[in-house]
């Protein structure tokens, strides 16, 4: 028992890193979109993890509502990007820069 | 008795009206309300003091209205008539007439001339509210209001330079004794809980004993209050160059009326400086020391206006002298001859000058008697008071008065006896040079226009007064006449005399007549002779205290506020700003609009924050 929780917290640890790396280095915006349904998912595991490992049901709760947002924030963000191609013709996010401080 | 507020509302009033109707009035309105105001004013003053007189009180107090009213600390809008108020207020608003209609004449060709007489308006009310305030916070008020008038007239041509100097220079020299003159005050609330005048002397006697410190220091900032007005040692350096104002002005406040104000403080306040004898002995010794300095400077200087400012300030210190050694009457008796000579001989020299067209040197003048016959004839009688021409002259009577009683009365000396009598040689040697510059030898500068009738006749009047007005106080040794010093008793204590007796005054008064023949015969040989350089500029520039007063004060000052020019004090708040600016930049140079480097930051700082939560739980 102790093992799998140990082993399942690593899977979600290395997933979000994974994601956050490829988010860093990605130009192209819809896999940085990509990249944060990975860090999503990865951050959903370990909760399931963790509900199995104290045996409580508000992990998978949790997860739940992880995916239903995560549905609506992939709505939005492919229609932003959508009208970031409109506009400037690419999907690199470094050229949507304009709004600078 | 119950229409003395009117005396200084008029003037007020007038000078209210001239301001709001300047230049919709025309001169003959400015004329009218000008001089009406103070001529009026005069008029109440003579009523009120005829009924006063009649009536026989010591003093009568008209309540106006609360000015201040703080828990039991209560400050009344309160005018006081007593003899000593109402001897200045006679002397402001009648010699202040004169003056308003003399102007009339002086300035009539000035375009400012409305503003002249608001100013001048001005002036005189507050110069009534100063001697008839019956508290001392009245009299400050006052004091200040005739400092600002005093201001605005020295400066009245402001478009030269030098004159705003001269204005700026009087305000801030006066100002150093008016600091010193409310430190008293306060110091006097805060023993004796009040400014009433009564109050405060009543309990002063209460609460201190003579030569207590307290009521010694009080009385030293008093007087340093009226060494700055009345332009004695050490703060006489502003009035010379006051000269810059309107002559009228110098007559009517740098000669009769304001410069007394030092007088005024210090004989009204008489109780307070009867408790600290050394107060007292400095008042007399500023007094002596001064007359002789500026006797001095007034025989050397070639500008008629100057040589009669230094003998104002000399005069000055003949009251000083008179009041420290306790004849307080012979002072406000000396004020009152001098003012009727004095302004006498300002609007004589502002006649002279009218006439020469603006030509204040005296060595460019020369043999007016022949084509200013009036003029030298008033200017003569002026003269012959201001050198104390025994017996027929109100200057001989009054000046004879401080002569003796500087050695007689209780406070008196030898030394002060010396410092009189010399002083009298001198008065006498520089009005003697004077006149003898002015009126005679060869004419230099043509005459070009004669004074009119409107400034004539004020002169003729004041001839008259400087004669008369000597007649009411005679001395013991003719006729012995005290109707002054009777007038004035219940408000100023008597003198004591304990030195000497009338056989000491008929040798002081032979003594006197024969050294003021002896300056005018020396005045006359020496006008040729030559004098040595030096000396004459350290004299004429009146021994050296600006020059002294520039290094000491006004260099270090004009350094520093260079060193502060670059705003030292401020580095501190320009560097606040600076500080907050820089973040800024800082701040917003991290909203590049690139997304990953957002996240990089949000990256780092999770990664910190964790670090700190891990290392707080396990490195302890």
């Amino acid at each position: 028992m102790m093992n799998t929780t140990m082993e399942g917290l690593v899977l979600a640890g290395i997933l979000f890193v994974l994601g956050l790396i490829s988010m860093l280095i990605r130009r192209n915006i819809i896999f940085m979109l990509i990249s944060v349904e990975i860090m999503l998912n990865a951050a959903g595991l370990a909760f399931i993890v963790a509900a199995a490992r104290w045996g409580q049901p508000e992990g998978q709760v949790m997860f739940m509502f992880i995916l239903a947002m995560a549905a609506a924030e992939v709505s939005v963000g492919l229609a932003l990007i959508l009208q970031i191609y409109h506009q400037l013709k690419t999907l690199d996010s470094d050229e949507a820069s304009k709004m600078r401080g | 008795m119950q229409w003395i507020y009117l005396i200084p509302a008029l003037p007020f009033l007038g000078a209210l009206l001239l301001v709001l109707a300047s230049g919709r009035i025309g001169k003959t309105g400015v004329t009218l309300i000008g001089c009406g105001s103070v001529g009026i004013a005069a008029l109440v003053t003579i009523v009120a003091g005829l009924q006063f007189m009649n009536s026989g009180q010591a003093g009568y107090v008209q309540h106006l209205w609360d000015w201040v009213s703080i828990g039991t600390f209560r400050i009344g809008m309160d005018l006081r008539l007593d003899a000593l108020s109402l001897v200045f207020t006679f002397v402001i608003t009648f010699v202040g007439f004169l003056i308003h209609v003399y102007s009339t004449g002086y300035m009539a060709d000035d375009p400012d001339f409305a503003r002249f007489f608001a100013c001048m308006n001005l002036f005189v009310g507050a110069m009534l509210l100063l001697v008839l305030g019956d508290n001392l916070l009245l009299l400050y008020f006052g004091w200040e209001g005739v400092g600002l008038c005093s201001y605005l007239l020295i400066g009245f041509w402001y478009k030269d330079p030098a004159n705003g100097a001269a204005a700026r220079k009087a305000f801030i020299v006066t100002r150093v004794g008016d600091t010193a003159m409310a430190i008293a005050l306060f110091l006097l609330v805060q023993h004796t809980g009040s400014l009433q005048l009564g109050t405060v002397l009543a309990r002063a006697q209460e609460l201190w004993t003579t030569g207590d410190p307290t009521v010694v220091l009080i009385a030293f900032l008093l007087l340093g209050g009226a060494v700055g007005k009345s332009a004695q040692l050490p703060l006489q350096t502003w009035l010379p160059d006051a000269m810059a104002g309107p002559t009228p002005v110098s007559a009517l406040i740098h000669a009769a009326t304001m410069v007394t104000a030092g007088v005024y403080l210090i004989a009204r306040t008489n109780a307070l400086f009867v408790l600290s004898p050394s107060a007292q002995a400095a008042v007399a010794i500023v007094g002596a020391i001064t007359l002789l300095l500026a006797g001095c400077s007034a025989f050397v200087q070639t500008d008629i206006k100057r040589v009669l400012a230094y003998s104002t300030i000399s005069q000055i210190g003949y009251m000083f002298l008179a009041l420290g050694v306790g004849a307080w009457s012979a002072a406000i008796f000396h004020f009152m001859t001098h003012a009727f000579f004095k302004a006498l001989l300002f609007l004589g020299a502002g006649a002279i000058i009218v006439a020469l067209h603006h030509e204040q040197d005296m060595f460019k003048m020369g043999g007016l008697r022949k084509s200013l016959p009036g003029v030298f004839l008033v200017f003569l009688i002026g003269s012959a008071s201001l050198a104390a021409l025994p017996f027929v002259t109100s200057g001989f009577y009054s000046k004879d008065q401080i002569v003796w009683l500087a050695g007689a009365a209780a406070g008196g000396n030898a030394f002060y006896s010396l410092a009189a009598v010399l002083g009298a040689f001198i008065t006498a040697a520089y009005t003697a040079r004077m006149i003898f510059l002015v009126f005679f030898g060869q004419e230099k500068t043509h005459v070009h226009h004669k004074p009119g009738p409107v400034m004539m006749a004020p002169l003729y009047i004041l001839a008259v007064l400087s004669t008369l007005a000597g007649f009411i106080e005679l001395p013991h040794t003719l006729g012995h006449l005290t109707l002054l010093s009777d007038f004035v008793s219940p408000v100023l204590p008597g003198v004591v005399t304990v030195h000497g007796g009338v056989a000491l005054e008929w040798g002081m008064q032979a003594l006197t007549l024969g050294l003021v023949a002896l300056a005018t015969w020396l005045a006359w040989r020496l006008l040729a002779a030559p004098f040595p350089d030096g000396l004459k500029q350290f004299l004429k520039n009146g021994w050296g205290f600006d020059d002294a007063y520039n290094v000491m004060f006004v260099q270090p000052f004009v350094k520093l506020a260079k060193i502060n020019r670059r705003d030292v004090i401020d580095k501190i708040y320009t560097g606040l700003a600076a500080v907050t600016r820089g973040f800024h930049r800082a701040m917003s140079a991290t909203q590049s609009g690139i997304l990953r480097w957002y996240v990089m930051g949000i990256v780092m700082g999770a990664v910190i924050i964790l670090s700190v939560i891990i290392w707080r739980e396990y490195a302890v």
